[in-house]
């Protein structure tokens, strides 16, 4: 095996890629910003750098090791060159740390005070003049103020998530992070996963928080305040408090949250098991039909509105159910309130979460009865920890108490919700039980591995063979779908969660996340799940009595009603182009990509044609415009908001005389 | 949308657009031609338009973002509408010895163009300085559009702006 020489000593390195890695085997921690295991090497941060003797000081990100190689990594010259680039580094950062919510998290600072910068020399452009501060919507707070340019928010977006959201813009001094034409993300296809925060080694990306929110439901003595927990942040909490990772704290979330005023605690596992009965019926009866395969969970937010923006005709496959947080939150405003006679608005319904995206769904608006939202404010694992440091209590040493009955029960099946594979493990068990009759024994698959994105599994259930696939990163997701148009995926039941290896590495999961930790997380969870007498969804009592009590059967109406959502298609880009002449009509022309292979811009052409044949220019606002969601009946065109499908050239000339000519008189009657 | 615009403007929008997808097509529609596409596109509407851009972007299958990453990273594109005349200091070494900036400041000024603003407001002048244009022995040196002015002085520079004005109002 070759060697190399690290600090003298003899290393042996193996399938290492870069030397970074041969140094962190040597049991040394190399400060890196802008690395991430999972995200293409960049060397942008130059914290890495190695003495590599005569070839001179490199960043060991970017440089593979190699036999023989003698590097030191303290020597004079790399302190010297880490703390320049450091010391530049805040030069243009916005050094207002005892108020930056990363405080004590932020990679930077830690570095700044391990290797001594103790002045910064330079003037501080942002001292002068701030960069706005995107605050746009409910997940993700961008400040550029505290940006380092480590790119890894523009890696993750695009190599991970296949969004592209983030990129960098401008040149020189003036470079900056930003969404496309320096736009809100509230503006953009941001779907909110975070992960751009869960990389950014500073404050200038973070979750946003809502904990007043929480404090002053908490203290206010007419409210009660209902919590639940997800699976992913019983395994994600107690690493902010120097346990172990992987650890299951759910005791001591239940005791911590009753000493800071719930009224009840609660589990979001009771809502997974719940989801499982909804979505086992689902699948079987689409398995049936034949109708509406394959099956994609809908539990996850951010793959939710991915699917709403960019994939219109995929709305049908997704499942209808509710994500376990929008059921939990409909069964505590609907039964809970009239099962403990109280007023709905009486009910604070708070939840856990190690996601960003959770935020954004509890504000979606059909998740609403009357105006008032089923689940009242969202939490990060992060946020909980900072709400129990500010209640002062030492986390580590409190008792473990048991979740608050009825909603507290949860099996095995609900557990494994926090980590990929886990929601269509659970539902197989489930769905293969009922057909059945009989328990399956085997699992479908052991936790995933660091790293890997995209799993499947084959199961015969009484004589048929149902194929499941699992992704965990919508760039995986977006390949499979692709693979799914080309008729090479023949699938039943497809898993989508947004983040590295689940919600484990969601993005209100403790900071500066590893896959590693995430993997360790996983086996917290799927220990959980081993050590669970009972280990599928029907075998919880709670909910069996949920459905004796008040929803009948899974899937039934009042099921429907409570625990089921419909999906609805949202415009990806808004722009549009103004082409050719005013007036009271409107004829948008749809060039996006599927309308424009259909032959639109042909059709488009010819609109521009018989306006002028016509000498209509003033009655007619001719535009080209992105998207009207209906790609698979395109070209699609819309003559004041009225769309018309399959308006292929063809159709230009009888559209023109039917449509377009009789609109102009309409609007000429008016005047 | 400009309902008083004079019709022969309006019908710019459709025969720009043509041109945009002919440029497209005769860079088969590629994304590692995108430099080449922008500077077509900008030659045609003298700046990027967001909409066209977006357009592009969805063209080739690229982000916006990144598109926009690409247009903001070279100081030839510009994604504000530029004048009919650009005006372009150099500001290189030789030219800024040899006083490049009372220059501009009087060509700034002439035009009453306020601090960060690159364009009039009749959009008949754009003022920009560049780095080297390479005509160092004639320094300081202005170009506007195809035009190249030698050794200009900030009185030059004035009376040069007198004659495109006398000439641009007098053909209206």
């Amino acid at each position: 095996m070759p060697h190399m020489k690290i600090d003298g000593r003899e290393i042996a390195f193996d399938a290492e890629t870069n030397i970074l890695q041969v140094v962190r085997k040597a049991g040394i921690e190399l400060p890196t910003l802008c690395y991430q295991a999972h995200l293409s090497p960049f060397g942008a941060c130059r914290m890495c750098v190695v003495d590599a003797g005569a070839r001179g000081v490199v960043t060991s990100c970017t440089t593979p090791p190699e036999d023989g190689l003698e590097i030191r990594t303290a020597s004079d010259r790399v302190r010297r060159v880490r703390k320049m680039a450091l010391e530049l580094l805040l030069a243009s950062h916005d050094r207002n740390c005892l108020t930056c919510g990363k405080s004590g998290l932020c990679k930077l600072q830690d570095y700044a005070e391990r290797y001594g910068v103790e002045t910064v020399r330079f003037f501080n452009p942002t001292d002068e003049v701030k960069q706005p501060i995107d605050d746009s919507n409910p997940c993700i707070v961008r400040d550029p103020n505290k940006c380092v340019l480590c790119g890894n928010c523009v890696r993750v977006c695009y190599e991970h998530q296949g969004m592209h959201v983030l990129d960098f813009a401008g040149r020189g001094a003036n470079v900056t992070v930003s969404p496309a034409y320096g736009k809100a993300l509230a503006d953009v296809d941001c779907v909110y996963c975070g992960q751009c925060a869960t990389v950014c080694p500073t404050g200038a990306i973070q979750v946003r928080g809502e904990i007043d929110a929480v404090t002053r439901a908490l203290n206010d003595p007419s409210k009660t305040v209902v919590f639940q927990v997800a699976p992913a942040v019983r395994v994600g909490l107690g690493e902010l408090f120097g346990l172990p990772v992987g650890t299951n704290v759910e005791g001591k979330i239940a005791t911590a949250l009753r000493r800071m005023g719930a009224d009840r605690v609660f589990d979001t596992n009771f809502a997974a098991d719940l989801t499982i009965m909804e979505e086992a019926t689902e699948f079987l009866h689409r398995m049936e039909t034949g109708e509406g395969l394959p099956l994609f969970t809908s539990c996850c937010p951010a793959w939710v509105k991915l699917a709403e923006q960019s994939y219109p005709e995929l709305l049908p496959h997704l499942s209808t159910c509710r994500s376990p947080q929008q059921m939990f939150g409909a069964v505590v405003k609907t039964y809970f309130a009239r099962d403990t006679a109280q007023d709905v608005a009486d009910i604070v319904c708070v939840s856990v979460m190690p996601c960003a995206a959770k935020k954004f769904e509890a504000r979606r608006p059909e998740f609403a009865i009357a105006g008032q939202p089923d689940v009242d404010a969202v939490i990060t694992t992060q946020e909980l920890a900072r709400m129990i440091r500010a209640y002062g209590l030492d986390f580590t040493s409190l008792p473990d108490e048991p979740w608050d009955q009825p909603y507290g029960e949860s099996t095995g099946a609900a557990v494994i919700f926090g980590a990929a594979g886990g929601v269509a493990e659970a539902a197989l068990r489930t769905a293969y039980q009922q057909l059945t009759g009989e328990e399956l024994t085997r699992d479908l698959w052991q936790t995933t591995a660091p790293g890997e994105t995209s799993r499947e599994a084959e199961v015969t259930i009484a004589g048929t063979t149902v194929r499941i696939a699992t992704v965990n990163s919508l760039a995986a997701a977006a390949a499979l779908i692709t693979r799914m148009k080309a008729g090479e995926a023949p699938y039943h039941l497809i898993e989508v969660m947004a983040c590295p290896g689940g919600c484990v590495g969601g993005a209100g999961q403790p900071p500066h996340d590893t896959l590693a930790r995430r993997a360790c997380r996983a086996q917290g969870l799927a220990a959980i799940d081993h050590g669970s007498e009972r280990r599928q969804s029907h075998r919880n009592t709670a909910v069996q009595a949920l459905y004796a009590e008040h929803l009948d059967t899974p899937n039934s109406h009042a099921a429907h009603e409570t625990l089921h959502t419909a999906y609805a298609s949202r415009r990806r880009i808004e722009e549009s182009i103004t082409l050719e002449g005013g007036g009271p009509v409107m004829v948008e022309v749809c060039v996006g990509t599927c309308c424009f292979q259909q032959g639109s811009y042909a059709t488009l052409q010819k609109f521009g044609k018989l306006l002028r044949q016509h000498g209509l220019d003033d009655a007619v606002a001719l535009s080209a415009t992105f998207c009207f969601e209906r790609c698979g009946q395109g070209p699609n065109i819309a003559v004041n908001g009225q769309v018309i499908e399959n308006a292929v050239p063809e159709r230009a000339e009888e559209i023109f005389r039917d449509v377009v000519l009789p609109a102009i008189t309409t609007a000429d009657a008016c005047v | 949308m400009p309902a008083t615009a004079p019709l022969p403007a309006r019908q710019e929008g459709l025969r720009k657009f043509q041109k945009v997808n002919d440029v497209l097509e005769r860079y088969g529609w590629d994304a590692t031609n995108l430099i080449a596409i922008l500077q077509q596109i900008q030659a045609e509407y003298r700046y990027l338009p967001q909409d066209i851009l977006t357009y592009v972007a969805t063209a080739l299958g690229r982000s916006p973002s990144e598109i926009f990453g690409v247009a903001t990273f070279y100081a030839q594109f510009s994604l504000e509408p530029k004048g009919k005349y650009e005006v372009r200091l150099c500001d290189g070494t030789a030219c800024h010895v040899r006083r490049s900036i009372p220059v501009l400041q009087a060509i700034r000024e002439k035009l009453g163009l306020a601090p960060g603003e690159q364009t009039t407001k009749d959009m008949r002048f754009s003022v920009e300085t560049v780095s080297c244009l390479g005509a160092c022995g004639l320094a300081p040196v202005v170009v506007i559009n195809e035009t190249v002015y030698p050794q200009m002085t900030p009185e030059a520079a004035v009376k040069m702006l007198n004659e495109i004005n006398a000439r641009e109002d007098s053909a209206q």
